[in-house]
């Protein structure tokens, strides 16, 4: 049985098809990285697997049945995150607040979830950040409590949205790095979608690749060639090693996986 | 003070309306939703004067009013963020049949001022009982749903994912923040409805990080300047909403410098 599996996945979002006859499938464990450009499909695509998008056709099957909302088996780190950065809560109790939120009733976490919401938060090295207001708070530790909430309940599936956008480099290898460790030792299969590849060279075990409706799985090697790309793009496009980094060129220039360097 | 009737009556009411209008404002200020609270109240201004105009008791068609409201607030959603022309001229029109039913009703001066600044000395028996039974109700509601609000308002994506109504959540709690609105208006009257459901929470967001402490910390706020209040306007003869609103404005300021101290100190 596949972690996650897609069949002739066709996704159309607003009248405009994002995903095509989408097959792919990915084993239990794995850390995938996801890339392609704005609008390629990559929060689409979790968003399919999560249930809060329905495929128009083919089949998608997660841990082996359809998805829906409420898996308890997905933890989920949403790329559009609410500014949270004004309040003076605490880091711990906005980490709590994922903990059975989907229930009816007073948010009253009761001695297991209150050693759910402690191990979630010493998984992701958060335990100085607990007692600390979110508004005191930088973005690299905003982002490991969000992290914590979505590995709330003890997920085996973990979708990340674009969590090294705005982190500077160095929290940015921190991030990866956390993250494969908790995929180690937790054996859970990760989706992580970002814009530049070279990041997550030493984490990933396969590489998505997105665009024009298509994806192209497979390690790093199978994927981030010129052929494979160009075919993905339906223009030329070039894959140069440089120091052990890989940088894709377009006929246009340096295509997206160098795009936002300029920005880092 | 205590031993007239009517103090006494001002008293549980008054206690009545903070116990409900600090827990919802709570949920209110971490929402960012303020600005609904106060659109609500002078959409109720209309509900409190029509119903007036009917010989009907205010505090009903006020909260007719801002139910309404609140649901039609809540189903627009998200189309109402950045329509501030349109929901500020909804409730221009809310306030100009407000004035409208004041004026077809003739001694309106009186009753206007109570609907528009307060009036909890004036509450009567049968208001208590309303206020007790709204209060109650009210607060069953927000516990019910206090644990998917919290996580719709803190973290609404994964929320959604994670299979929470975040429409229903907004639409339940908006049709609490209405009787919430009509049963503080009962006190501090309409246009003052801020100072008790947003002052105490807003303060009490600044003084604790903890959401039980911070909850219970509005709530003692709103009692605390609700009951001094009615006392010093009691001793001073003063309306009792400009005590309270002058309690809530200096709670709150001086929760701002206490602030002010910690960063200054590092």
């Amino acid at each position: 049985m596949f972690a996650i599996e897609l069949d002739r996945v066709t996704i159309a979002r607003a009248g405009h098809t994002v995903l095509a006859h989408v097959n792919v499938a990915i084993h239990a464990g794995e850390f995938i990285g996801v890339f392609g450009s704005n609008g390629a499909g990559k929060t689409t695509l979790l968003q399919a697997i999560l249930g809060l998008l329905r495929p128009s056709t083919g089949t998608i099957k997660v841990l082996g049945v359809a998805p829906a909302r409420g898996n308890p088996a997905a933890g989920y780190l949403p790329q559009q995150r609410v500014s949270v950065s004004d309040l003076r809560l605490s880091g711990w109790d906005f980490v709590a607040s994922a903990l059975h939120g989907e229930r009816w009733g007073l948010p009253l976490t009761g001695r297991a979830g209150r050693l759910d919401v402690n191990r979630a938060i010493a998984t992701v090295d958060a335990e100085t950040l607990a007692s600390r207001p979110l508004c005191e708070l930088s973005g690299g530790e905003l982002q490991r409590l969000l992290l914590a909430q979505a590995l709330i309940g003890k997920p085996t599936l973990l979708l990340l949205d674009e969590p090294l956008l705005s982190l500077d480099p160095r929290f940015q290898q921190a991030t990866v790095a956390l993250v494969k460790r908790i995929q180690q030792a937790e054996r859970i299969t990760v989706l992580f979608t970002a814009h530049e590849l070279n990041p997550l060279l030493d984490a990933m075990d396969r590489v998505l690749y997105l665009g024009q409706g298509r994806a192209a799985l497979g390690t790093v090697d199978e994927v981030m060639r010129s052929d494979v790309l160009s075919r993905l793009y339906g223009s030329t496009i070039d894959v140069l090693r440089v120091d052990g980094r890989l940088l894709v060129v377009s006929a246009q220039g340096l295509a997206e996986t160098d795009a936002h360097r300029h920005h880092a | 003070m205590l031993e007239y009737d009517f103090m006494r009556t001002a008293f549980i009411a008054g206690g009545l309306v903070a116990i409900i209008a600090g827990s919802v404002g709570f949920f209110l200020v971490l929402r960012n939703l303020t600005f609904a609270g106060h659109a609500l109240s002078h959409v109720g201004f209309a509900g409190a004067t029509g119903s007036v105009l009917m010989g009907t008791s205010p505090l009903w068609g006020l909260l007719a009013f801002t139910l309404a409201a609140a649901v039609a607030m809540g189903l627009l959603g998200d189309r109402l963020r950045g329509r501030d022309v349109a929901v500020g001229i909804v409730l221009s029109l809310a306030l100009g049949f407000g004035v409208l039913f004041l004026y077809l009703y003739s001694t309106h001066a009186t009753q206007a001022t109570a609907i528009l600044f307060g009036n909890v000395l004036g509450v009567d028996l049968e208001t208590l009982r309303d206020l007790c039974m709204l209060t109650g109700v009210s607060l069953g509601a927000l516990a019910f749903i206090s644990r998917p609000l919290l996580f719709a308002t803190l973290a609404p994506e994964l929320a959604e994912a994670k299979g929470v109504s975040l429409w229903l959540v907004s639409v339940l709690f908006l049709v609490v923040v209405a009787v919430a609105v009509a049963e503080a208006a009962q006190v501090v009257g309409v246009l003052l409805v801020f100072a008790l459901m947003v002052g105490p929470a807003a303060t009490s967001l600044r003084l604790t990080s903890h959401i039980g402490l911070a909850i219970g910390a509005a709530v003692l706020l709103a009692l605390a300047e609700t009951w001094l209040g009615i006392a010093l306007a009691y001793i001073t003869d003063w309306p009792t909403s400009f005590w309270i609103a002058l309690l809530s404005c200096t709670a709150y300021f001086l929760s701002l410098t206490r602030r002010a101290k910690l960063v200054a100190r590092g």
